[in-house]
């Protein structure tokens, strides 16, 4: 074994040429990989993030009527709990007056819709009757801090509110449209006392949604409510991700192949470049399991260092790629998540592909016979 | 004397489709300790017969015993042991590991062996390399040095593991008279010396006639048989 690894070192550092090409191309494999593994992953992290990373996974709402009391919802997995109270209301202003939708947070709306990352001026509410208001909503109704609101429902409920926050809600339609505030505001506008029209729930990974939302249905034991979640809305997004996915893999695949045959192929070679080595270590009595060996080893080296040298290169890779791809204001243009797990893995699949790559020839070194060699010269 | 190797109604075949006898029946007994020439020309089987006699390859029919020991039921691993603490090769190209310093080439054998490499046997390598004169050179890759040095380098390889045969074939076949001379000189010393057996194939008369004992191989048969004395 001992005898084996060390002519493979002796074999590989005497043809140093060929041996750091094939590490070099073990490399790329490597890095490439890495790259497009990790951008691919960034990317897509980035885009859930965008979409479903302030709004909530799972939404039990009522089916017929408009409220129900609220129960207790409880999971580990569940990082925001929202209970909520929401409804259309007519907001007037001094100079302007607009079609609105109140809406009601318990104490983790400011975790579930990043509220507080969003204020563009004063702060969250706290008091009964403080409001924040969505940046179009404030131009439309031209709000100040602290100017004064009033709300009317459909039911011709009226309540005068205090602005003391406007935040942009990244969207358009919602930030002309948007009245936060307190649970206890919104329920006396709405009059439903002490019931929420939704529960709002986000979770640790947003893929465990659905069963997620199937866990909490066969949970509850409140009749008429409606569990929904992120996926069910979004299979356009879902599909494109998946699609992502599929053709991330297919590259990586592809990438794995091609540097499979280029190590199999080179080795090769060096067996028939050694075959006289070979023969010779026969005839002085290696056994054939040794003589395979070499080969093994010699692919198990190539892919260790090729393996190490990749993950420089693909960590480089990436680390310029987040250092020169910058949005305009110097956010990373994809956040970039040096996913560990991912970067060993890559490295022990291409460590296991030379280890794969050299079996041919190992087999063919184990077959050799001395004789062949010591004929033929 | 004792025979250290004796081989029985030995035939050779070459080809499936295509036979081509090269080896007839042969028989022969070699004894302890001496030093024998086997000629012939190209082609008669002689290279065949030295192979066949080193289990390098298999004969299609008949028995080698060596040491004692019949060969004909070992599987490829255990004649690769009984060559590898037996027998030594030294071959007309020499063949060295070009990877390996001619030290590092001596002592291969003995690492075959799988046994650790100590003082001890550090000092039998230098010897032997002392022996075939080469302490200048021994730390030089195999390729750094002349036609004439690798091949006392192959000689001190082949002694390594203490063989009782070293089988040669055309030992000197690439290289002038000079080096032939010291080379013959040398192989006579260590059979001197260890009392190792010598089996050798040359096409040089000047050279079988120093030997014990020549063997003249035509058309896969033996066709003489000489036994003489030198000292």
């Amino acid at each position: 074994m001992k005898f084996a690894f060390s002519v493979a070192k002796r074999f590989l550092g005497y043809n140093k040429g060929q041996t750091i090409m094939i590490m070099v191309g073990i490399a790329i494999g490597v890095s490439v990989q890495i790259f497009i593994g990790l951008l691919i992953t960034g990317l897509q992290e980035s885009l859930i993030d965008k979409t479903v990373g302030s709004t909530p996974h799972i939404t039990i709402t009522q089916q017929d009527e408009l409220s129900f009391y609220d129960f207790e919802v409880k999971n580990d997995e569940f990082t925001a709990v929202v209970y909520q109270a929401e409804g259309p209301a007519f907001a007037i202003s001094e100079s302007d007056d607009a079609s609105v939708l109140l809406r009601g947070l318990s104490e983790d709306g400011d975790k579930l819709y990043k509220l507080s990352d969003k204020l563009v001026e004063g702060k969250m509410p706290s008091l009964k009757n403080d409001v924040i208001v969505g940046l179009g909503l404030q131009e439309k109704l031209n709000l100040d801090i602290n100017d004064v609101l009033t709300l009317r429902t459909i039911s011709n409920q009226t309540v005068d509110v205090k602005v003391v926050g406007i935040v942009d809600l990244k969207v358009d339609s919602i930030n002309n449209s948007w009245v936060l505030s307190t649970l206890p505001t919104a329920q006396s506008l709405f009059s439903i006392d002490d019931e929420i029209t939704s529960i709002a729930i986000q979770v640790k990974d947003v893929f465990t949604a659905d069963t997620l939302s199937e866990e909490l249905k066969s949970e509850i034991t409140v009749s008429d409510l409606k569990v929904i979640n992120w996926k069910e809305q979004n299979e356009d997004l879902l599909s494109g991700l998946n699609g992502q996915s599929i053709s991330s893999i297919m590259i990586q695949v592809f990438v794995l192949i091609s540097v499979v045959l280029g190590i199999a192929s080179v080795l090769a070679i060096t067996v028939l470049q050694k075959s006289k080595q070979i023969g010779i270590l026969k005839a002085m009595g290696i056994p054939d399991n040794t003589a395979s060996l070499i080969f093994l080893f010699q692919g198990l080296i190539l892919g260790v260092y090729g393996a190490i040298l990749g993950v420089l290169f693909g960590l480089g890779l990436i680390l310029s790629f987040t250092t020169f791809a910058r949005n305009p204001d110097g956010t990373a243009l994809i956040p970039i998540n040096f996913d560990l797990q991912f970067i060993l893995f890559s490295g022990s699949i291409a460590i296991l592909s030379a280890l794969i790559a050299s079996f041919i020839p190992a087999a063919r070194s184990k077959k050799l016979s001395p004789i062949e060699v010591i004929r033929n010269g | 004397m004792d025979n250290i190797v004796e081989i029985r109604n030995i035939k050779k075949i070459y080809g499936d489709k295509v036979k081509t006898q090269v080896l007839f029946d042969l028989n022969l007994s070699i004894e302890k300790g001496s030093f024998n020439s086997i000629i012939g020309q190209s082609g008669s089987g002689k290279s065949t017969l030295l192979n066949i006699l080193g289990t390098l390859d298999r004969p299609t029919d008949g028995e080698i015993v060596i040491n004692g020991v019949n060969t004909k039921s070992m599987n490829a691993n255990q004649l690769a042991k009984l060559r590898n603490e037996t027998l030594g090769f030294i071959f007309q190209f020499h063949y060295l590991l070009p990877e390996f310093t001619a030290l590092e080439n001596v002592l291969m054998p003995y690492r075959i062996m799988g046994k650790k490499i100590d003082d001890k046997v550090m000092e039998r390598a230098n010897e032997l390399i002392e022996l075939v004169g080469l302490s200048k050179v021994k730390n030089n890759l195999a390729t750094q040095m002349s036609g004439g040095q690798q091949q006392r380098t192959a000689i001190a390889r082949s002694l390594m593991n203490n063989p009782s045969i070293i089988l040669a074939d055309e030992p000197t076949g690439n290289l002038d008279s000079d080096t032939t001379e010291q080379i013959y000189d040398l192989m006579r010393k260590i059979n001197k010396k260890y009392n190792t057996t010598f089996i050798i194939i040359t096409h040089d008369q000047h050279v079988a006639e120093k030997t014990d004992r020549i063997i003249e191989v035509k058309d896969g048969r033996i066709i003489m048989d000489v036994r003489r004395n030198n000292d």
